[in-house]
C-alpha cells in the first residue's frame, strides 16, 4: 500500500520527466532509452547517461582546448562535435543536439567567434541538462524502477 | 537432445547454436552472435543493450583495431559485425573492406551521417545495411536476415559458372525463399525452410560431381598470380572460370574454386573503383600513413562510372537488394563522384587509400588487374614485412580476396564448397597482429577476453568461451605481468590502462558483488555509504582523465549501483560552485569520469566494504574531498529537493570553467 509520501514521489517523479519533454530537453530518444529498461537493468537510462557525461566532459575539454588554439582547427572541431552531436543524439539530448548542428555550420563557415559563442551555449544546455537529468533520477530512484519506465501517456512528446 | 514428442531439436542459444557445426536452434535468430563496434561509448553500450533485447549474443568494441584482432582470432565467432562509420582509429569503411574479404561476414555500418554519398559509400564497400543514428531496436531486429541471405548468396555465387551452366539454373530459385525471411518472428517457417534447402544443397551438390568434399584451396600468391595473368590474358569481361582454369592448368583446381575466386576479385575490383573516386585530388595529402588498404585506382573505365550512376539513385533502404545486384552485375563498378565533406574528408585521413605515384592507369579495361601488380595490400606494413614478401598486390589480393568466411560452414550453408581459405596467411597474419598490437591493446585485449566467458556466463549467454580462452591464452599468459603492474598505479597517466584492466579483470568480482546492490535505499543510508568511501577518493588526482580511446572490447555490461550515481551526480554538480584546487581546465564531470567509467568497481566497493579489495583506489577520484563534506552538510536532511535547489541557489559562479554567471535552475516542479 503506498503512503502518501510514495504517491506524492511518484507523481513529482512523472512531473520531472514531462518537463524535460515539453521542455524540449529530451527527445524521443529518450524513449527508446526507457524502453530498454528492464528487470536486468533497471538503471539503464542512468547508466547511459552517465556514460554519455563522462564522454561529453572529455569532448567538451578537448573542444575548448581546439577553439584557444591559433589558428583554429575548424576540421578537428567538426569533428569532435560530430561525435558529440552523435552521442548527444543516442540519448536524445535535443537542445544539446540543436546545439551542436548549429555548431558545425559555424565550423564549416570557419567563424571563429559564432564557433566560441555556440559553444557556449551549448555548455549551458549540456549543463542544465545535466542537472535536470540528476534530480530526476534521484527521484526515479527514490520511487522504484517502475516509475521511469515509458508510460503510454507519455508517448506524446512533443 | 530431441525429445521424441516430434518437436525439433532445441538447443538453448547460449551453446552458440549459431556457429558452423552445431544443431540449428529452435529459437533462432536467437543466439546471433554481434560484434558491435563503435567509438561513442554511450552508443555502444545503448546498442549492446538494444542487441541483448533482441537476444542475439553480443560483443562490444570500441575500437577497430581490437574488433579485426577478434574477428580474426575467432573464424567462426561472429555472425555479423555492425560497426559504426566514422572511428579515429580504422575508418568503418575500411574495417569492412578488411571484414568483407578476410572474414566475408556481412557488416551493417551506421552512421549519424545520413548524407547520400556516405550510404553510398556503404553500398559500394559491400555494406549489407546502412543505419542512420540513433539506431532503434526495430532496426537491429531484423538484420539476422542479412546473415541469411548473405549465406544463401555466396553459396549461389560459389556454384554459379559465368558461362551459365544450365544445371545452375534452378538454383536461381532459391532468393524466393527470402520473402520467407522478412519476419523476424517467422521462427519455425525459418526452420522448414532451412532444412529444405539443405536438403536441396545436398542433393545438388551430389549432382555436381566436382563439388563433393574437397579440400579447400588456399589461393597463394603463386596461384593467384597465375589466375591474375589468366584473367588479364583472356581480358576481364571474358574471363571464365572455365577458360582461367584452362589457362592457369594447375591441377587439382577446380572450376568452382577459379569460380569463386574469380567472384571475389570482382568484387575487389568493384571496391576499388568504387573508393577510388573519392581519393581524386587527395593523392598528395595521405600518403604518410604506414598502413594502407586497397589501393586505388584514380581512373575508372567508363563502364563503371555508369553502372554505379544509375545505382546511385537507389535508396539506402534498399542498400541489401542493391549489394545483390551489384554482385549479379559482372561490370558493376562503384563510380560516382562523391563530394567530400570535411567530416568523410578527416574520417578518412589515417584510412585514405594510398597510391603510389606510378598507379594513374590508363582507360583500358585491363587496368584494373594491372593495377594489382604495384597496389599496397590491405594488410598493415608490419604485416606486409612480417610476411617477407616483396610483391605487395599478390599477398594483399590473397589477404583480401581469398580469405572467406567461415561461415560457410554453418548448418545452413554446410557445403563442400572449394571455398578458398587463406588459412596459412590468415595464420601468419594472425601471428604479425599479435606480435604487433601495441601494447595497450594487447592489455586491453587479454582481460577483456579472458574474462569474456566468465561475464557472459553470468548473463546466460555464451560468448564461445572456449575458443576465447584457447586463443588468448597467450595474451593472458604475456600480459599478466603488465597488469598486474598497471593494477595499482597511483595517479600515472597510464590510468586509463589501469582502469582498463582493472575494469576487464574485476569484472567478474564485481558482477557478484553488484547483485546484492540494487534497490534503492534512502537518501540518508546513500549519504552515509557514501561519505567514508569518498575518503580513498582524495588519493588519486592528476589531469589525464582521458581513457576512453583505451576502452577496450567487453562482454556483457555492469548494471551500476544507484547510489554510485547518484554520488557522482551531485558531486559533480558541486563542483562547480566550489573553488577547485585543480585545474580549471580539467573537465567538470571529471568525478562523473572516474566514477562512471569505473562503474563497476565503484559500486562493488559500495557494496563490499573492506572486504572487497578490489583495485579502485587505481582509479583517480579527483576533487572529491572536498566537494563531499559539502554535500555531507547540505544533504542531511529531510528534503533531497529543496536541498539540491538550494545547493544550486548558493552557487555564485556556477561553471567558473565554462564561464557562467550565476545560472540558475528553472522550472523546477516541487
Amino acid at each position: 500500500m503506498e503512503t502518501n509520501n510514495i504517491h506524492h514521489l511518484r507523481r513529482q517523479v512523472a512531473n520531472l520527466r514531462q518537463s524535460l519533454f515539453d521542455q524540449g530537453y529530451v527527445d524521443e530518444q529518450f524513449i527508446e532509452l526507457e524502453e530498454l529498461q528492464d528487470d536486468a537493468t533497471p538503471n539503464f537510462v542512468e547508466e547511459v547517461v552517465t556514460l554519455f557525461c563522462k564522454d561529453s566532459a572529455r569532448l567538451i575539454h578537448i573542444i575548448d582546448q581546439t577553439l584557444e588554439n591559433h589558428p583554429v582547427d575548424f576540421a578537428k572541431l567538426d569533428n569532435y562535435m560530430y561525435q558529440f552531436k552523435g552521442s548527444s543524439s543516442s540519448i536524445g539530448a535535443k537542445k544539446v543536439k540543436t546545439k551542436c548542428t548549429q555548431f558545425m555550420e559555424y565550423c564549416r563557415a570557419e567563424n571563429v567567434e559564432g564557433c566560441k559563442r555556440t559553444f557556449q551555449q551549448l555548455k549551458e544546455e549540456y549543463t542544465t541538462l545535466r542537472r535536470k537529468l540528476e534530480i530526476y533520477f534521484q527521484y526515479a530512484r527514490q520511487v522504484g524502477p517502475t516509475e521511469t519506465a515509458s508510460c503510454t501517456q507519455s508517448k506524446s512528446v512533443n | 537432445m530431441n525429445i521424441g514428442s516430434g518437436s525439433l531439436v532445441t538447443v538453448p542459444s547460449s551453446t552458440g547454436s549459431w556457429k558452423s557445426g552445431d544443431i540449428v536452434s529452435d529459437q533462432f535468430p536467437v543466439g546471433l552472435r554481434v560484434l558491435v563496434v563503435d567509438d561513442d561509448p554511450t552508443c555502444l553500450r545503448i546498442l549492446e543493450k538494444m542487441l541483448r533485447n533482441c537476444h542475439y549474443e553480443v560483443t562490444k568494441c570500441n575500437r577497430a583495431e581490437i574488433a579485426l584482432s577478434f574477428l580474426r582470432e575467432n573464424k567462426n565467432g561472429f555472425d555479423i559485425v555492425i560497426s559504426d562509420v566514422h572511428m579515429p582509429d580504422m575508418d568503418g569503411f575500411k574495417l569492412l573492406e578488411h571484414i568483407g574479404l578476410e572474414m566475408d561476414l556481412p557488416v551493417i555500418m551506421m552512421s549519424a551521417d545520413d548524407s547520400k554519398d556516405v550510404v553510398m559509400k556503404g553500398v559500394t564497400h559491400g555494406a549489407y545495411d546502412y543505419l542512420i543514428k540513433p539506431v532503434r531496436i526495430e532496426a537491429l531486429k531484423n538484420i539476422w536476415q542479412h546473415v541469411v541471405r548473405k549465406r544463401k548468396y555466396e553459396w549461389k555465387d560459389n556454384n554459379f559458372d559465368q558461362s551459365g551452366s544450365v544445371e545452375e539454373g534452378d538454383r536461381q530459385q532459391k532468393p524466393s525463399e527470402d520473402v520467407d525471411y522478412s519476419s523476424s518472428a517467422n521462427e519455425g517457417n525459418w526452420k522448414n525452410s532451412k532444412k529444405r534447402k539443405e536438403e536441396e544443397e545436398e542433393v545438388e551438390d551430389r549432382d555436381d560431381t566436382s563439388n563433393l568434399k574437397k579440400p579447400r584451396v588456399v589461393w597463394s600468391v603463386e596461384l593467384h598470380q597465375q589466375f591474375v595473368q589468366a584473367v588479364h590474358q583472356l581480358g576481364i569481361d571474358k574471363a571464365v572460370p572455365k577458360k582461367i582454369l584452362e589457362l592457369m592448368n594447375v591441377p587439382g583446381l577446380t572450376r568452382e574454386n577459379v569460380a569463386s575466386h574469380l567472384q571475389k576479385y570482382r568484387l575487389y575490383l568493384r571496391r576499388l573503383s568504387g573508393v577510388s573516386q573519392h581519393q581524386n585530388g587527395l593523392n598528395n595529402s595521405f600518403m604518410g600513413r604506414p598502413d594502407t588498404t586497397f589501393c586505388t585506382i584514380s581512373s575508372l573505365n567508363g563502364l563503371d562510372l555508369q553502372a554505379l550512376a544509375a545505382a546511385g539513385q537507389i535508396p539506402a533502404q534498399n542498400l541489401a537488394t542493391l549489394q545483390a545486384a551489384a554482385l549479379g552485375k559482372s561490370a558493376t563498378k562503384s563510380a560516382i563522384s562523391m563530394p567530400l565533406d570535411q567530416r568523410n574528408f578527416f574520417s578518412f585521413e589515417n584510412s585514405k587509400l594510398r597510391f603510389p605515384e606510378g598507379q594513374q592507369q590508363l582507360n583500358n579495361s585491363n587496368k584494373q588487374i594491372d593495377l594489382l601488380h604495384g597496389i599496397p595490400t590491405t594488410m598493415e606494413s608490419k604485416q606486409l614485412a612480417n610476411l617477407h614478401h616483396p610483391s605487395q598486390s599478390f599477398m594483399g589480393m590473397n589477404m583480401q580476396v581469398n580469405s572467406t568466411s567461415q561461415h560457410n560452414n554453418s548448418v545452413l550453408m554446410r557445403l563442400s564448397q572449394s571455398q578458398p581459405r587463406t588459412q596459412l596467411l590468415n595464420g601468419a597474419n594472425n601471428g604479425s597482429q599479435v606480435s604487433r598490437l601495441p601494447l595497450s591493446m594487447q592489455q586491453s585485449l587479454s582481460p577483456v577476453l579472458t574474462q569474456s566467458g566468465i561475464v557472459d556466463n553470468a548473463r546466460g549467454s555464451v560468448y564461445n568461451p572456449v575458443s576465447q580462452a584457447s586463443s588468448m591464452v597467450d595474451f593472458s599468459v604475456n600480459q599478466s605481468k603488465e597488469l598486474q603492474s598497471y593494477n595499482f598505479s597511483l595517479g600515472s597517466n597510464s590510468s586509463g590502462l589501469s582502469s582498463l584492466t582493472n575494469r576487464g579483470m574485476l569484472q567478474e568480482e564485481v558482477n557478484s558483488d553488484i547483485k546484492g546492490s540494487r534497490g534503492f535505499p534512502s537518501n540518508y543510508d546513500i549519504f552515509n555509504e557514501l561519505q567514508p568511501k569518498s575518503q580513498n577518493w582524495g588519493l588519486q588526482n592528476d589531469g589525464s582523465t582521458f581513457d576512453t580511446s583505451l576502452h577496450p572490447c567487453m562482454q556483457g555490461t555492469q548494471d551500476v549501483s544507484s547510489q554510485l550515481l547518484l554520488q557522482q551526480g551531485i558531486s559533480s554538480t558541486h563542483n562547480s560552485g566550489q573553488n577547485r584546487n585543480a585545474p580549471i581546465e580539467k573537465p567538470m564531470y571529471s568525478n562523473g569520469d572516474e566514477i562512471g567509467h569505473s562503474n563497476t568497481m565503484c559500486g562493488s566497493q559500495l557494496n563490499s566494504g573492506g572486504g572487497n579489495m578490489l583495485a579502485v583506489k587505481a582509479e583517480r577520484f579527483p576533487d572529491a574531498d572536498y566537494q563531499n563534506t559539502n554535500i555531507r552538510e547540505q544533504f542531511g536532511r529531510d528534503d533531497l529537493m529543496s536541498a539540491f535547489l538550494r545547493q544550486q541557489a548558493s552557487v555564485g559562479p556556477v561553471e567558473t570553467e565554462f564561464g557562467f554567471d550565476g545560472y540558475t535552475l528553472d522550472n523546477l516542479p516541487v
